[in-house]
C-alpha cells in the first residue's frame, strides 16, 4: 500500500509553500481585494519561474511533463495560500482543454506559451443565471466566427485565450462544440464584473463576429467539457482542501487566545466540536482527493466517480470550514479587517466555478446507477 | 501513488491465502455467512478456528514471539485480516479479549501474569471480557463506584459494571475499580484481573431498546480476588485502563450494514411522488452524500494502512471514522424507512425490504453512536489531541472523590 505522494512531490510542495509564504501572505491577498489589480502579477511571475504552470504539459509543447500528482500538490498550497493569480483558468482548465481537444496546430501554437507563462488561458461556459447545458448555450459558433456573450468567465479581463463553449446547431448533447478564440483579437469586448471574490477576477465577454476555431470534432464540447471538468474538479478540490484546512487552523488559533466568561472559548466544546467538525469533514475530503489524483495521475476507469468524490467533498469540507471559522470569530470575523472574508468568499467562488454540488451530486448518481445497471 | 503491496507483504500475503485456502472455505460472495447456531455450538466452532490459527502461526501476529505470538507487524495483521474476511470463518467471541484486554496484560503485567494468561488466550482455551463501565460512569469512566478494599492478601470487590459484552462465557476479565476515594478520581483506581467463575460475580444479561441481549450488567458482591491479580500499582488504575480504551478505539471499526448501494436499490423498487424513488433529486443527493462519506472513510483507511506499511506511526486522521459511520448508519437506515411508505414501521425480517436491514440499523445505530466512546467524547478527542484545543474546566479534577456531588 503506498497511498501517498511521493518525496519528491513531498518538497515541490514545501518549495511551492515557502515562495508563497514569502510572496503571497494574506496582506498581499488584501492589497488585491483593496486595489485595482486584477490579479498578483508578482506572485504569478514566482509561479511561472518555479515551472509549475507547464507542470502537466508534454515536453514537446514546452512543458515538464510530469504527471496530475505535482499539479495537485501544487493546487493544495494554492488553496492554502488564497492565491490571487489565474492558476486554475490557465492550468485546471484552458491548457486541459487544449491537451483533451486541441489540433496539432492549436496546442502548438498555444501550449508553450501557457507552459511559459507568457499567455494566460481560460474556459468560458456560463450565460445567465442557470447551469450551463445543451439547453442553454446560445453563444453561436459558425463560419469560423463566435456571437453572443459568456458572463463570470473567471480571470476573463486577464486572459489572452479563452477555449469557449458554443452552440454549433447539432441536436441534444451534440449541440455544442469547443472552440479558441484569440481574446486580443477584434470582435471581443471585455467587461469586468463584481463578484463575491475580487481577489480572483471574472468578466463577461462578448463576441461580435470573433474569429475562432473549432477545437476537435463538432459536437463533442459537451463530452470533451465534461472529461476537463472531471480532471479540474480533482484539482480544484486539492485547492479547496488547502483553504479549508487554512480556515481551520486560523478557527483553532483564535479559539486559543480569545477569552469568554473568563476562559478560552476553545475550552467550550460547543466551539470544539465545531473545528472537530472541520477537521472531519477536511479529512475526508483528503482522503477523496488522494483518490481522486490517482484516478486522474492513472486516467483510471473510475475517474469520474473519484472526481465526484473528492469536489463533492471538498466543497463541503471549504463551505463549513470558511463559514463556521467567522462564527468562532463573532463580531470581529465580520469585519473588513479581519481575515476570515478571504476563504469565505473563495470558498463559494470555488463551489461554484465548476457547477455546484446539486450538478456533481446528480452526474455522481448518473454514474453509479450506468455502473450499477452493468 | 498506487495500492500495491511491497514485495515483502506480497510475500507474507501469497503465504496467508494459502494457508487459508488449506483451512478454510472460500466464500462464494461477499454476503455469504457461517449458518447461525446456539451459543454453546457458536463458542465450540470459534475456539476451534482460534486453535487453528495459533497453530497455523496466524494468531495474535503482531504480540511478541516469547509469548506465543509471531512478533510480525501491524502490516501483517492487516493483511492477515484481509484476507481472512475472503472466507468463511467464525468470529467475534475473541475480538475484545484479544483486541484489548490480553494486549492491556502485556504491557502492565507481571511476568508471571504473562506467562499464565497470554498462550492460553492465544490459542482459545480461554475468552475474556472488559468491565469497566458503570450505571453511574459512562463516558466519564473514572468516576466509577464499584470499590475494592484490601484484605489481608485479598481484596474485596462491591458494586456493579454494565455494558460488558460476553460476561455470560467470559473465563476472565479486568476490572477496574475505585481503591482510594480519599484522593481525586483518576488517582483512586486500580486494575484487576478477574476470575469470572469467582463467588458473588453475577452476571445478568441486559435486553436493549432493539430488543437483543449483547451485553451484561455485572454484579459484584464480596468478590475476593488476590493482590497478585493486580495490574500495575495501586492508583494506577486510569493509565492501564487508557491503554485498554486505545485499543477500543482502534476495534470498534466500521458500521457495516447497509450502504448507499443498499440504498440504490430500495429506491429503484420503492415509489415516490409516482416516481421510482430513485428518480427524486432528495433521494439522489443522499445517495451521492453517503457514497462520498463511505469513499473518503475507505481512502482514510487506506492513507492509514499506508503508513503502516511504512513502518511509521498513523496519522490522526483515522479518528474520525466511528465519528462519522455510527451518524452514517443511523440516519441511512432511517431515511430508508421514509422511502418504505407507511409500511416503513414493520420491523419484520420476513417482509421488509432487505430482510429489515434498514429498521435494524436506525435501531442499532442510537446504540452504536454510543458505544465505544460517543459522538461527543470523540469530538473532544480529536479537538484536544489532534487539534490542541484545551479540556473543557473540570470541578471534580483537585476535588478527592469522595466529596464529589453523586
Amino acid at each position: 500500500m503506498n497511498f501517498d505522494f511521493s518525496d519528491d512531490q513531498k518538497l515541490l510542495k514545501e518549495s511551492v509553500k515557502k515562495m508563497l509564504s514569502d510572496k503571497c501572505d494574506l496582506g498581499r491577498v488584501r492589497k488585491v481585494l483593496d486595489g485595482d489589480e486584477p490579479f498578483a502579477k508578482d506572485v504569478w511571475d514566482a509561479l511561472v519561474e518555479l515551472g509549475v504552470t507547464g507542470t502537466a504539459i508534454p515536453e514537446e509543447y514546452g512543458g515538464l511533463g510530469l504527471g496530475a500528482l505535482e499539479l495537485c500538490v501544487v493546487a493544495e498550497e494554492l488553496g492554502r495560500a488564497a492565491a490571487p493569480v489565474p492558476f486554475s483558468s490557465s492550468v485546471y482548465l484552458a491548457t486541459e482543454a487544449l491537451l483533451v481537444a486541441g489540433t496539432e496546430e492549436q496546442k502548438q501554437a498555444w501550449l508553450p506559451k501557457l507552459a511559459s507563462g507568457e499567455a494566460i488561458g481560460t474556459f468560458a461556459m456560463a450565460e445567465g443565471f442557470t447551469a450551463a447545458s445543451p439547453r442553454t448555450v446560445e453563444v453561436a459558433f459558425n463560419a469560423d466566427k463566435l456571437n453572443g456573450t459568456k458572463v463570470a468567465v473567471p480571470d476573463g479581463d486577464i486572459a489572452d485565450v479563452a477555449v469557449v463553449l458554443a452552440n454549433t446547431g447539432g441536436s441534444g448533447d451534440k449541440a455544442l462544440s469547443l472552440v479558441i478564440v484569440d481574446l486580443k483579437a477584434s470582435g471581443v469586448t471585455i467587461e469586468t464584473v463584481k463578484t463575491i471574490d475580487p481577489t480572483r477576477s471574472h468578466a463577461n465577454i462578448t463576441f461580435k463576429d470573433a474569429p475562432a476555431e473549432l477545437m476537435g470534432t463538432e459536437g463533442e464540447g459537451w463530452a470533451s467539457t465534461s472529461a476537463v471538468f472531471d480532471s479540474a474538479a480533482v484539482l480544484m478540490a486539492f485547492e479547496q482542501i488547502g483553504g479549508a484546512e487554512a480556515a481551520m487552523w486560523m478557527a483553532r488559533d483564535y479559539a486559543l487566545e480569545r477569552y469568554a466568561f473568563g476562559r478560552l472559548i476553545g475550552s467550550y466544546q460547543a466551539i470544539k466540536h465545531k473545528i472537530a467538525d472541520m477537521y472531519v469533514k477536511l479529512e475526508l475530503a483528503r482522503s477523496n482527493c488522494y483518490f481522486g489524483a490517482m484516478m486522474l495521475n492513472d486516467k483510471g476507469a473510475e475517474l469520474p466517480e473519484a472526481a465526484a468524490a473528492a469536489r463533492i467533498s471538498a466543497t463541503e469540507a471549504y463551505r463549513y470550514a470558511a463559514q463556521e471559522n467567522i462564527q468562532v470569530h463573532g463580531g470581529i470575523g465580520y469585519t473588513w479587517e479581519a481575515d476570515t472574508q478571504f476563504y469565505f468568499r473563495r470558498s463559494k467562488l470555488l463551489a461554484l466555478a465548476l457547477g455546484s454540488a446539486l450538478e456533481w451530486k446528480d452526474k455522481l448518481v448518473a454514474r453509479l446507477e450506468t455502473r450499477n445497471a452493468a | 501513488m498506487d495500492f500495491n503491496d511491497t514485495k515483502e507483504e506480497a510475500d507474507y500475503r501469497a503465504k496467508v491465502r494459502a494457508w487459508l485456502d488449506q483451512n478454510a472455505e472460500r466464500k462464494k460472495s461477499s454476503k455469504d455467512a457461517l449458518p447461525s447456531l446456539g451459543l454453546e455450538e457458536a463458542l465450540e466452532r470459534a475456539r476451534k478456528w482460534q486453535a487453528t490459527k495459533a497453530e497455523g502461526g496466524f494468531a495474535c501476529i503482531t504480540w511478541p514471539k516469547e509469548y506465543g505470538g509471531q512478533g510480525g507487524s501491524s502490516i501483517h495483521n492487516v493483511i492477515y485480516s484481509q484476507e481472512e474476511s475472503n472466507y468463511l470463518v467464525p468470529g467475534g467471541f475473541y475480538a475484545i479479549g484479544l483486541g484489548m484486554c490480553v494486549p492491556t496484560v502485556l504491557a502492565w503485567g507481571t511476568e508471571e501474569h504473562k506467562e499464565r494468561y497470554v498462550a492460553p488466550a492465544i490459542h482459545g482455551d480461554e475468552i475474556w471480557c472488559q468491565l469497566f463501565s458503570e450505571p453511574a460512569g459512562g463516558s466519564d469512566v473514572a468516576g466509577l463506584r464499584t470499590k475494592a478494599e484490601k484484605d489481608g492478601d485479598e481484596w474485596v470487590i462491591n458494586g456493579q459494571k454494565v455494558w460488558t459484552s460476553g460476561a455470560h462465557y467470559c473465563d476472565y476479565g479486568i476490572v477496574v475499580v475505585r481503591t482510594d476515594p480519599n484522593v481525586p478520581k483518576h488517582k483512586g483506581l486500580t486494575m484487576f484481573i478477574i476470575d469470572m467463575k469467582s463467588e458473588g460475580v453475577d452476571v445478568r444479561p441486559i435486553k436493549q431498546m432493539s430488543g437483543e441481549s449483547e451485553f451484561n450488567e455485572v454484579f459484584f458482591t464480596n468478590v475476593r480476588v488476590p493482590d497478585s491479580n493486580r495490574l500495575g500499582n495501586p492508583g494506577d488504575g486510569w493509565k492501564v485502563a487508557l491503554t485498554t480504551l486505545m485499543n477500543e478505539r482502534l476495534a470498534v471499526g466500521g458500521g457495516g450494514g447497509a450502504d448507499w448501494e443498499e440504498l440504490m436499490s430500495l429506491g429503484r423498487e420503492s415509489e415516490l411522488e409516482q416516481m421510482a424513488a430513485m428518480s427524486n433529486g432528495a433521494v439522489r443527493e443522499r445517495v451521492a452524500d453517503w457514497y462520498v462519506q463511505t469513499q473518503g472513510l475507505k481512502y482514510t483507511r487506506f492513507r492509514t494502512l499506508t503508513a503502516l506499511s511504512k513502518g511509521q506511526t498513523p496519522g490522526p486522521e483515522s479518528s474520525i471514522s466511528k465519528v462519522v459511520s455510527a451518524a452514517k448508519m443511523q440516519d441511512l437506515g432511517s431515511f430508508a424507512m421514509d422511502l418504505q411508505g407507511q409500511a416503513g414501521i414493520i420491523r419484520d425480517r420476513e417482509v421488509s425490504p432487505q430482510g429489515a436491514i434498514f429498521q435494524n440499523q436506525w435501531m442499532g445505530g442510537a446504540g452504536y453512536r454510543i458505544a465505544g466512546g460517543t459522538d461527543e467524547i470523540l469530538r473532544n478527542i480529536v479537538a484536544e489531541r489532534v487539534l490542541g484545543l484545551p479540556q473543557d474546566i473540570r470541578v471534580d479534577k483537585d476535588k478527592p472523590y469522595n466529596e464529589l456531588p453523586k
